[in-house]
C-alpha cells in the first residue's frame, strides 16, 4: 500500500471516505514525518501536534457522522504569513517572534471550516521578502532535493513561501498555504518540484494575512498535483468584506475546470521573455511544453509584452513604498518586540533595529527614500505608471490569446552559499513571475522536467483576470504531459 | 540620483529605523546599488500615462457607514508589551 505521506491531497480524501484510513493516522503519518525531517529542513517554525490531533479526531467523528467537508481530515501546512487564532504567528521575524494573534485570517477560517487539519506553521522569507527563504529570523530552509553526486550542497527551496514548497515536496504536509507578492508561490513550487498558483488578485481575502505589498499580495495553495491545488484554491477563494479590495464574484470549480482540455486554447508566447542569458534546459523544457499543448490541438502565438525588461526595477520601487509603510506598525508600542529607549522615538527606532533582518531593513529603507518628499514623483509615481503599461501590455495580448505559457524561473534551485551577497542579482529571481503581480493576473508553476542534475523545473501559465479556470486546464495538460514524478532525496517514507 | 551618507541618515531616521555609524557606508553602497538599478526607469516615455495604485479594480467598494465590530478590548491588548489598565503604556513623552 502507498504510504499515507504520499497520497495526493485528492486520493487522501477517497481514502478517508472508503474509510481505508482514519484521519488520525493520516495526521500521525505527517506528524511523524515532520518529528523526523524538520530537524534537518526546518520547513515548520512551529508544529502543533495536539491541535492537528484533535482536529484530527474531530474529522473523524464527521466522516463516521457522514458529513464531512470538503477537506475533512486532510493535514496541511499554513505559511506563518496567515494569523492562526491562538497560535503564535511570526512572520519569520523576531519583531513578531512571540506574537499570538486573537483572530483567525480569512483564508484559514475557510480551510477550518471545510474541516482541514492544521499541521503547523511553515517558515519564510522574513515578511515574505525574499526569494531563497534564507532570511528568516528562525532559520534558513533546507530544499529536500539534491544535485546528483552533490549530496552535501545544500539548495534553498526559493522563497517566500519556501517552508510551505518543502514541506509539500519532503512529504511533510499534502498541500499548504502559501502567499505571492512577486512569486513566491511560484518560484519555490518550481524550485521544489510542486505545483502552486497565485490566483487573481482579489480572488482570496487578505484579511489576517500579514501585510508584505498590498497592491502585490496574493493568497495562493501550494499542493503536489494541479487538482490538489484547484480544490484547496476552491476553500481559500471567495468574498470578503473585510478586505476593501477582495473580488465580489462567484467562486467556479476549480477542480473541474482541470479536465477541460485545451483544444482551440491559443496560447501565447512572450518573445521578450526569450532571454539570451537563459539556460539551454530551460529554454528547450519551454520548447517542450509548447510542443505539448499543440499536440493536444492548442495553437500557439507569439506575443510581444513590450515593457517586461522594467517590470523589476518597477517591482522594486511599488513593493518597498508599500512596505515602508506597512511596517511602521511594528513600532513596540501595541504588539511585538519593544525595546527600551531614551524617549519615545529612541524607543521605536531601537526597537525597530533589533526587530528586523537586513532584507526588510534595506527595503524599508528604500521605500522611505522612494516616497520621501522631492523623489515621490521621480520613483513612486513613474513606476505606477510603468506598471500601467505593464498592465496594458496584458490588456493587448489578451486580444489574441487565451493563456500565456512561460518559464517559472530562469534557473533551477541554486546553493545556500551561492549569488547571495549581490541584492540585484538575487531579484533577478522573480524576473518571469512578478509581471503577473504587476497585472494582478493568475499564474501558477507545474513541474514538468528536470535538469542536468537532476532538479525540479517548472513551466508557468498566466491567464486572464479572474480566469483561473483556464490556467488550471492548461497546468493539468502540462501535468498530464510532463509526468514528472521523479522525487527529492529528503522525504517522509524514503 | 545617488545618496550620500548624510542622506541615508535622514531616511533611516524617517524610518525610525536605528541605523549605527559603522553601519552607515555599506547600506550606502547597498543601497545605491538597487537605485542605479531602478534608474533605467527613467528611459520609459510615460508622458500621459495615468499611474495605477492598486492591485485590482479600479475603484473600491465602499461598506456601510455602521460600527460593525468593538467590545474587544482584552484582545486588542492581548499582544501589548506594556500596559497600564485599559491603555498600551509608553515611555514618557511630555516632561
Amino acid at each position: 500500500m502507498t504510504a499515507a505521506t504520499d497520497l495526493t491531497l485528492a486520493g487522501a480524501r477517497a481514502a478517508l471516505a472508503r474509510r481505508e484510513l482514519s484521519a488520525v493516522e493520516l495526521t500521525r503519518a505527517h506528524l511523524d514525518a515532520i518529528a523526523a525531517l524538520n530537524p534537518r529542513l526546518n520547513a515548520f517554525i512551529t508544529v502543533t501536534p495536539d491541535q492537528a490531533l484533535a482536529q484530527a479526531g474531530a474529522a473523524d467523528a464527521a466522516l463516521a457522522r457522514g458529513d464531512a467537508g470538503p477537506l475533512t481530515g486532510l493535514p496541511l501546512a499554513v505559511k506563518d504569513l496567515f494569523c492562526t487564532a491562538g497560535t503564535r504567528t511570526t512572520a519569520a521575524s523576531r519583531i513578531l517572534g512571540d506574537f499570538v494573534p486573537p483572530y483567525e485570517s480569512t483564508v484559514t477560517s475557510q480551510l477550518l471550516r471545510d474541516g482541514a487539519v492544521f499541521l503547523g506553521k511553515a517558515n519564510l522569507d522574513e515578511f515574505a521578502m525574499g526569494s531563497s527563504n534564507t532570511s528568516s529570523a528562525f532559520g534558513p530552509v533546507e530544499n529536500p532535493w539534491k544535485r546528483q553526486g552533490e549530496e552535501n550542497t545544500v539548495l534553498v527551496p526559493g522563497g517566500s513561501s519556501g517552508g510551505s514548497a518543502a514541506a509539500v515536496a519532503a512529504r511533510l504536509a499534502l498541500g499548504a498555504t502559501a502567499t505571492d507578492t512577486g512569486g513566491s508561490i511560484r518560484q519555490p513550487a518550481a524550485f521544489c518540484g510542486v505545483a502552486g498558483i497565485k490566483p487573481t488578485y482579489g480572488r482570496c481575502s487578505r484579511f489576517g494575512i500579514i501585510a508584505y505589498a498590498s497592491s502585490l499580495d496574493q493568497a495562493g495553495p501550494v499542493a503536489r498535483t494541479v487538482e490538489d491545488c484547484a480544490i484547496l484554491l476552491n476553500s481559500m477563494a471567495g468574498f470578503d468584506p473585510r478586505d476593501s479590495t477582495s473580488a465580489d464574484l462567484a467562486v467556479p470549480d476549480f477542480a473541474a475546470a482541470c479536465e477541460r482540455g485545451v483544444k482551440g486554447l491559443r496560447i501565447g508566447i512572450p518573445r521578450e521573455y526569450r532571454l539570451d542569458a537563459l539556460p539551454a534546459e530551460i529554454a528547450a523544457l519551454w520548447e517542450q511544453g509548447m510542443a505539448w499543448l499543440q499536440a493536444e490541438g492548442a495553437t500557439l502565438a507569439e506575443i510581444s509584452l513590450p515593457h517586461t525588461r522594467y517590470a523589476l526595477p518597477t517591482y522594486y520601487i511599488v513593493a518597498p513604498a508599500e512596505a515602508s509603510s506597512n511596517l511602521a506598525r511594528y513600532d513596540g508600542v501595541r504588539f511585538g518586540l519593544r525595546k527600551d529607549g531614551e524617549d519615545l522615538k529612541d524607543l521605536y527606532e531601537r526597537t525597530r533595529a533589533a526587530g528586523f533582518g537586513e532584507e526588510v531593513k534595506r527595503r524599508i529603507l528604500i521605500g522611505t527614500y522612494v516616497l520621501s518628499a522631492g523623489y515621490y514623483d521621480a520613483y513612486y509615481v513613474k513606476a505606477q505608471q510603468v506598471r500601467a503599461l505593464i498592465r496594458q501590455d496584458f490588456d493587448r495580448a489578451w486580444d489574441q490569446v487565451d493563456a500565456i505559457l512561460a518559464p517559472t524561473t530562469p534557473t533551477a534551485a541554486f546553493g545556500r552559499d551561492e549569488k547571495q551577497d549581490d541584492p540585484v542579482a538575487m531579484y533577478l529571481n522573480d524576473v518571469f513571475t512578478i509581471t503577473a503581480n504587476l497585472a494582478g493576473l493568475p499564474g501558477m508553476s507545474v513541474p514538468a522536467g528536470q535538469d542536468a542534475k537532476g532538479l525540479p523545473l517548472g513551466l508557468q501559465i498566466l491567464g486572464r483576470r479572474f480566469d483561473e479556470e483556464t490556467v488550471f486546464a492548461v497546468g493539468r495538460a502540462i501535468e498530464r504531459n510532463a509526468g514528472f514524478s521523479a522525487l527529492p532525496a529528503l522525504r517522509a517514507a524514503a | 540620483m545617488s545618496l550620500d551618507t548624510a542622506t541615508v541618515r535622514r531616511v533611516a531616521s524617517l524610518a525610525r529605523l536605528r541605523v549605527e555609524e559603522r553601519d552607515l557606508p555599506r547600506l550606502e553602497s547597498e543601497l545605491n546599488g538597487i537605485l542605479g538599478w531602478i534608474e533605467q526607469l527613467q528611459a520609459v516615455d510615460t508622458t500621459g500615462v495615468e499611474p495605477v495604485a492598486g492591485g485590482g479594480a479600479e475603484a473600491l467598494r465602499l461598506r456601510e457607514d455602521r460600527v460593525t465590530d468593538g467590545g474587544i478590548q482584552d484582545d486588542v491588548l492581548a499582544n501589548a508589551p506594556d500596559r497600564a489598565g485599559a491603555f498600551f503604556a509608553v515611555p514618557k513623552v511630555v516632561e
